[in-house]
């Protein structure tokens, strides 16, 4: 079900979440301090590389390391092997990629 | 055993059957003090019905092939005393979970050794029997490392108790890992690489998820969750040395 590849593809896509999550939730502690409305939120990240490069980043590393999760969980519980587990497991990471970088464009994309 | 409390009995259900499916049938048996799961079962098959399969040699902890499903909880049979498990509840006796029955409370142990030899747990030496012999320093970090899981009896209890094996039957198994690291840290096998390549394979050592089930019943108080970690850290260096 995982072979080394797919190991280190999930230990390294944590490792770059871990400095991400703690960033995100330094965001969403800082923007819901002052009580930063959507539209100011928005007039900061909308077109910004860096937002985008965070948020693009962490929803890359999210869909790697989740897709992997899932596809343990699918092998182990739902019996999936071979070639179908491999599909889902594509399925898996392009749903949370596609999802996720809808969301980034949407608050980064000016 | 004491001839006290021979007049005592109790009651043991032994699971009966074979690959098709089977169910406990129970046995009424002389209680001793001392007295062992694996004397309880040759008792029933002594005098009380023949037909009863099982599977031991030694009786001393040693050859790893009285291993059973005791009162849910896998243990070798041969050390285990019934006082000690039961504690006062009905002693309930099954074949070794996660691998195939053959009849009764023999399982049959081909895949449990078939993933030792796919682990490439299989001793290859360094050295001709004309070389020199290599000497090796016993404090040697390596060689204390191989040393802690040297002493397996191959009893398959730790296979049996794997959550991991139950979920993913590819999954190679702590018995067959541990004696995979054993060998990699062994300085007179010849090859920790090839070792470290089989052990990457899906179904490998990445698959375990650390339940420590493993170290939990290892009857002869043997670490393979610990040996596991060290094939991950190994082929987690090694897939960056390929690349470096």
């Amino acid at each position: 079900m995982l072979d080394v590849r797919l190991y280190m593809a999930q230990r390294i896509s944590a490792l770059v979440m871990a400095p991400l999550v703690i960033g995100h939730i330094a965001v969403m502690i800082y923007a819901v301090q002052g009580g930063l409305t959507t539209a100011e939120i928005l007039g900061r990240t909308q077109g910004s590389i860096l937002w985008f490069l965070f948020y693009g980043l962490f929803v890359l590393a999210v869909s790697v390391h989740a897709a992997i999760g899932i596809r343990v969980i699918a092998g182990e519980w739902l019996k999936l092997r071979g070639f179908p587990l491999t599909v889902f497991s594509y399925a898996v990471f392009f749903l949370l990629l596609s999802l996720g970088l809808r969301a980034v464009m949407a608050v980064t994309w000016s | 055993m004491s001839a006290a409390t021979d007049s005592k009995s109790m009651e043991v259900s032994v699971w009966r059957g074979d690959a098709d499916g089977g169910e406990y049938r129970d046995y009424t048996v002389p209680a001793y003090d001392n007295q062992t799961v694996l004397d309880v079962v040759s008792w029933i098959q002594q005098q009380q019905d023949a037909t009863l399969t099982y599977r031991f040699a030694c009786r001393v902890g040693m050859c790893g092939s009285c291993a059973m499903t005791v009162n849910g909880k896998p243990r070798w049979t041969c050390r285990t005393h019934v006082n000690k498990v039961t504690r006062g509840e009905k002693l309930t006796i099954a074949p070794l979970r996660n691998l195939p029955v053959i009849k009764d409370l023999a399982t049959d142990m081909d895949e449990f050794f078939e993933k030792w030899v796919k682990a490439k747990g299989v001793h290859e030496p360094s050295t001709g029997r004309h070389d020199p012999m290599v000497p090796v320093d016993p404090a040697s970090k390596n060689r204390i490392t191989a040393s802690e899981g040297i002493e397996c009896i191959n009893c398959a209890v730790c296979y049996s108790a794997c959550d991991t094996v139950a979920a993913n039957p590819d999954y190679l198994g702590p018995a067959a890992l541990q004696r995979a690291w054993t060998l990699v840290n062994d300085e007179k096998n010849k090859d920790a690489n090839t070792v470290l390549d089989a052990v990457s394979q899906s179904g490998g050592c990445h698959s375990c998820h650390s339940h420590g089930s493993c170290t939990q019943y290892c009857p002869v108080g043997l670490n393979p969750m610990k040996a596991v970690a060290g094939l991950k850290r190994a082929t987690a260096f090694k897939f960056w040395r390929k690349r470096g």
